[in-house]
């Protein structure tokens, strides 16, 4: 897993947000341990002490949970991850419109241009799929 | 009690105030960045919590001991410059931290060196400068100690090298010890530093958590810094 963080916010929110990242996109597979707190610090590159207070965070909503002696394992609950899923999606949609709102699009223009870029992006995979052939 | 704890700590050179009324404690447990810009103090106050300089006026003790003979065995030390006899190989080096203190933990220095290729035979004299640097902090990083004092362990060797420094000192300090880290190259460290402690011309002028400055200033330790110190 790819680890990046930006200047302008906690280092443990943006753990937070990577790390259910990597639940969603099976990076972290659902009902696996996770790697402890050490090696997830030294993978991503910070202080330890950071991680756990992200994983103490993910805890709390439950979305990981601790083993006394086996360690963290991601939520079996696949119906709690595609609410993350759905929370994540959402986020970035907020911010596409802020997006595209500060550019002067109406609503209704946004969800035009989504729709034809939909469709030339399909047809391209379409022509790009023959050629392959 | 706390790592390291400096109590109205003074340190005169002749007639200049290398570090003024310096109070400050750290907890175990804690990586702490202390930062300046040259000449703010960061070197004379890792000098004296080694029992190098003695204080003008003032307290400072680690782990509730006074520097000298019985800190040593506590604190492991980065100097800002290679104080390792050149003339040793790899292999001696191991000797001679294994000789001089006991909680030197010779396999994970022997791991690390092997990771890096660093043969045992090959003499400090013979390595770069990136690599004695990461030889020297091998064996700093391989002891048990209570506190580790790192002064400058990143300038002068390149971003990957950095990166390998870092991820070492993460990966092998002790989680009741604490470590601190003297720099200016706040942007490469930020993210491995708990703590951060601004010193200016001798003074303590910040101490805060990296996350309290980022979600309270919404911007980087190193933003702050570049705002705190700008000429």
């Amino acid at each position: 897993m790819k680890w990046e963080f930006s200047n302008d916010a906690p280092i443990y929110t943006q753990l937070v947000g990577q790390i259910k990242m990597g639940i969603v996109s099976g990076s972290f597979p659902t009902g696996e341990r996770l790697p402890s707190v050490r090696d997830l610090a030294t993978e991503a590159g910070v202080n330890p002490n950071t991680m756990q207070r992200a994983l103490t965070e993910l805890e709390r909503d439950g979305l990981v949970y601790s083993q006394r002696t086996a360690g963290r394992f991601v939520t079996e609950d696949q119906a709690m991850i595609n609410q993350v899923k759905k929370d994540l999606a959402r986020g970035h949609i907020q911010a596409f419109m802020q997006a595209m709102t500060l550019l002067g699009y109406t609503r209704e223009e946004i969800i035009a241009l989504l729709e034809q870029q939909g469709q030339e992006q399909k047809k391209g995979e379409d022509e790009h799929g023959s050629t392959a052939l | 009690m706390e790592a390291l704890r400096c109590d109205g700590l003074c340190k005169q050179y002749g007639k200049i105030e290398a570090l003024s009324d310096v109070s400050l404690q750290i907890e175990p447990g804690r990586i702490v960045g202390l930062l300046g810009p040259n000449g703010s103090g960061k070197t004379t106050l890792i000098k004296l919590a080694n029992g190098l300089l003695t204080p003008t006026s003032g307290a400072i003790s680690i782990c509730g001991v006074a520097p000298g003979k019985d800190s040593h065995r506590l604190v492991s030390y980065l100097p800002e410059r290679t104080a390792i006899p050149t003339w040793m190989s790899a292999g001696q080096l191991l000797d001679f931290y294994g000789d001089f203190y006991e909680d030197f933990r010779r396999s994970a220095a022997e791991e690390m060196l092997s990771h890096l290729g660093i043969p045992l035979t090959q003499r400090i004299k013979q390595m770069s400068k990136g690599t004695r640097e990461k030889a020297q902090l091998i064996m700093v990083m391989s002891r048990a100690a209570k506190l580790y004092l790192l002064d400058e362990p990143i300038g002068g060797v390149d971003p990957a090298t950095r990166d390998y420094i870092l991820s070492t000192i993460i990966g092998n300090y002790n989680p009741e010890a604490a470590v601190v880290i003297s720099t200016h190259l706040i942007a490469d460290v930020e993210k491995v530093l708990d703590d951060v402690v601004f010193l200016d011309r001798g003074r303590v002028v910040l101490r805060s958590s990296v996350d309290e400055i980022r979600e309270e200033k919404g911007m980087s330790v190193d933003a702050l810094f570049r705002e705190v110190f700008k000429c």
